[in-house]
């Protein structure tokens, strides 16, 4: 059993807050991703779970014990750092002993424990090289060789993948999710990318300027963001968010636009957005995936508009237009054959059901 | 008319690539020629000191030819020296002295650097700057009040007081120069090696002294050097022959009054100058096939 809490975890540097106060629950064999832009405090609260930043204030327990002042040694936790940080000096089979050596284990458990995971790794012909005479995929599944040998409670992976080129990376990160999957060590991995969040995580813990602003499973933060921060945050192309109001006509909801354009609110909703209705700093959140060409058969709550294209960017099995709504670029994904051209009007679909009223001045998600 | 421009826009680029040729050619026929000047200045002096350790007085003190060449070449002058019993103490006190002070300053050295460049404690950044300051005082100014305080110690012709001494002189720029070396290992090397359940002592001797080689090598040529090399300090402190070192014990031994044996002097330099030329020799082939080992097997 190892899940790992943390209560109301602070970090100080002299007068500088990175982690400010954070609460999180990862149950046992879990896989959970801290996901944020640079200075974010993720990589900060790894390293406190690691014992090796000190923490300001709270308290931070692993398999039920607190470990606040226990030393990164006897708190059975296993690292995988960015940049490797394997031992220059040493061979591969060296590197993944070095620990189990430390512990004094009996040499016939370390080289069973050593083989097994360079089994799992898929790196076994490997053992007698250094570090140096590997490529940077080897020189990773080496890293986190060395941490399975171990047979930690909790493995911390540092964003791991960042010094790998964009193709090795999708292979070892497929390669990750295989190893916990047939590990199943409770993992905290920390990471900038919101890809790598979404494909690895069991539940992703999404954090800005020191606090956590949503935990939830992939889908969760996908489909029901809690913030403007983490609506914007996950999905690429970005979420669209527009300046709009909330208006009353003839008993029913407008989503006001522009002065030319407007939809309808969808029933459902109408209940939740009435007490916004007249409110300034509004906005509507709507991923480019919901704006769409025309099609002859039409859904419930999606709603068709013309609108001058700015600029295509085929993509293959998609294509990107953009186009300006009172001053703001919004993007949409269309069909590859919808015949989408810069500079000419084109008949988009909004589908309304997907969409996210968000207070601008709160950043809150109504 | 568009020949005309083809040609003329041609030309200059042409030309433009022969230019730098020629520059190159320029920048490499000066590389040689200083180098060759460079060359000459020092190794011509070791080469005259050899050449002249070859001879007896009687071809040293002959008028005709060439002092460069040696008509009849003699080990006469290293078979005096290697039976000399005097010369035998010298060369003995040498190496003890300067093995004690490798062995002490490398110690201080690595634990201090370690210390200043990984514990982060407060005032290191302070200490580490002072260490090198201390490195940049001469020692031909530090010797009269030193004189004071080794007589204080008693220790005034008694050959212990180099090796309290010399330390003093190659602590500083050995512990700068591994403070470099320590620094330049990555953070997380450290930090894994924590978390591998190593404490700071076994990170020390598992991790950053074998990675950190080629500079502790370095450091330890540079504090044998001053060991063996050292002058001032051995003149000042000991006057008896029995307590001499080598760099003292030549001349003292050596010249007498206003008669120089040369050749013997010579023979005594190339001895003395044998051993760090060995020593470094064998460090670089142990740094080199340490850097290499493994390297061409896969």
């Amino acid at each position: 059993m190892a899940q790992v809490t943390l209560r109301k975890v602070v970090k100080k540097y002299d007068e500088v807050l990175a982690v400010r106060g954070i609460d999180l629950d990862i149950v046992d064999k879990e896989f959970i991703v801290l996901v944020g832009p640079s200075g974010c405090g993720k990589s900060t609260t790894l390293r406190m779970i690691a014992g090796l930043e000190e923490i300001s204030d709270g308290d931070i327990a692993i398999g039920g014990d607190v470990v606040n002042d226990v030393p990164p040694k006897d708190r059975d936790i296993a690292m995988v750092f960015q940049n490797y940080a394997l031992y220059p000096h040493m061979n591969v089979y060296e590197n993944m002993s070095f620990g189990l050596k430390l512990k004094r284990t009996p040499k016939d458990e370390i080289e069973r424990r050593v083989k097994q995971a360079a089994q799992i790794l898929d790196i076994t012909e490997l053992l007698d090289r250094k570090p140096k005479q590997l490529s940077g995929g080897q020189r990773q599944r080496v890293a986190m060789g060395r941490a399975i040998v171990r047979d930690p409670k909790v493995f911390l992976f540092d964003e791991p993948l960042s010094n790998l080129d964009a193709k090795l990376r999708v292979q070892m990160r497929t390669e990750i999710k295989k190893v916990h999957q047939k590990v199943r060590t409770t993992t905290v991995y920390v990471t900038h990318d919101q890809v790598e969040a979404m494909t690895l995580a069991d539940r992703v813990v999404v954090m800005n300027a020191g606090l956590i602003e949503q935990v939830g499973s992939p889908n969760d933060l996908y489909h029901s963001p809690a913030t403007k921060f983490v609506a914007g945050f996950i999905g690429s192309p970005a979420m669209n968010f527009i300046a709009c109001r909330v208006e009353q006509a003839a008993g029913a909801l407008r989503l006001r636009l522009s002065d030319t354009l407007s939809f309808p609110v969808p029933a459902d909703r109408t209940a939740r957005y009435t007490p916004h209705v007249g409110k300034p700093n509004l906005l509507l959140g709507l991923r480019p995936e919901h704006i769409i060409e025309t099609r002859p058969h039409i859904e419930p709550n999606q709603h068709d508009f013309e609108i001058l294209i700015d600029v295509v960017e085929p993509m293959g099995m998609e294509t990107l237009v953009y186009f300006t709504i009172e001053g703001t670029e919004v993007c949409g994904r269309v069909n590859p054959n919808a015949g989408a051209t810069a500079e000419k009007p084109m008949k988009l679909r909004a589908d309304l059901s997907n969409m996210h009223l968000i207070d601008d001045s709160t950043g809150k998600v109504l | 008319m568009t020949t005309t421009m083809a040609t003329s826009e041609a030309t200059p680029r042409k030309a433009k690539v022969g230019s730098l040729e020629r520059q190159r050619r320029w920048a490499l026929g000066g590389s040689y020629a200083a180098l060759s000047v460079f060359v000459v200045i020092f190794l011509v002096p070791p080469f005259y000191m050899i050449m002249t350790s070859l001879k007896s007085s009687a071809e040293i003190s002959a008028q005709q030819g060439s002092p460069w060449v040696v008509q009849n070449p003699t080990l006469d002058n290293f078979i005096y020296l290697a039976t000399n019993a005097q010369f035998q103490r010298y060369f003995l006190n040498s190496v003890w002295v300067t093995g004690l002070v490798v062995i002490l300053s490398m110690t201080i050295a690595i634990l201090a650097a370690f210390s200043l460049s990984r514990m982060g404690f407060k005032g290191s950044q302070v200490i580490s700057t002072g260490v090198f300051l201390t490195y940049l005082v001469p020692p031909s100014l530090l010797f009269i009040p030193l004189f004071q305080i080794v007589g204080a110690l008693g220790l005034i012709n008694n050959t212990w007081v180099l090796v309290l001494l010399f330390p003093t002189l190659a602590v500083p720029f050995c512990t700068w120069l591994m403070i470099g070396y320590f620094s330049s290992i990555p953070k997380e090397l450290d930090e894994a090696a924590l978390i591998d359940g190593a404490n700071y002592l076994q990170i020390l001797l598992k991790v950053f002294i074998p990675v950190a080689m080629p500079g502790i090598i370095a450091a330890t040529i540079f504090a044998f050097t001053v060991g063996w090399g050292a002058f001032l300090y051995p003149l000042a402190y000991l006057y008896s022959a029995d307590q001499a070192v080598l760099t003292v014990g030549i001349v003292r031994e050596l010249i007498r009054g206003d008669v120089f044996a040369w050749g013997t002097i010579m023979a005594a330099c190339v001895m003395a100058a044998a051993p760090p030329i060995l020593i470094y020799t064998f460090l670089m082939d142990y740094y080199v096939a340490g850097l290499t080992a493994g390297a061409t097997k896969g």
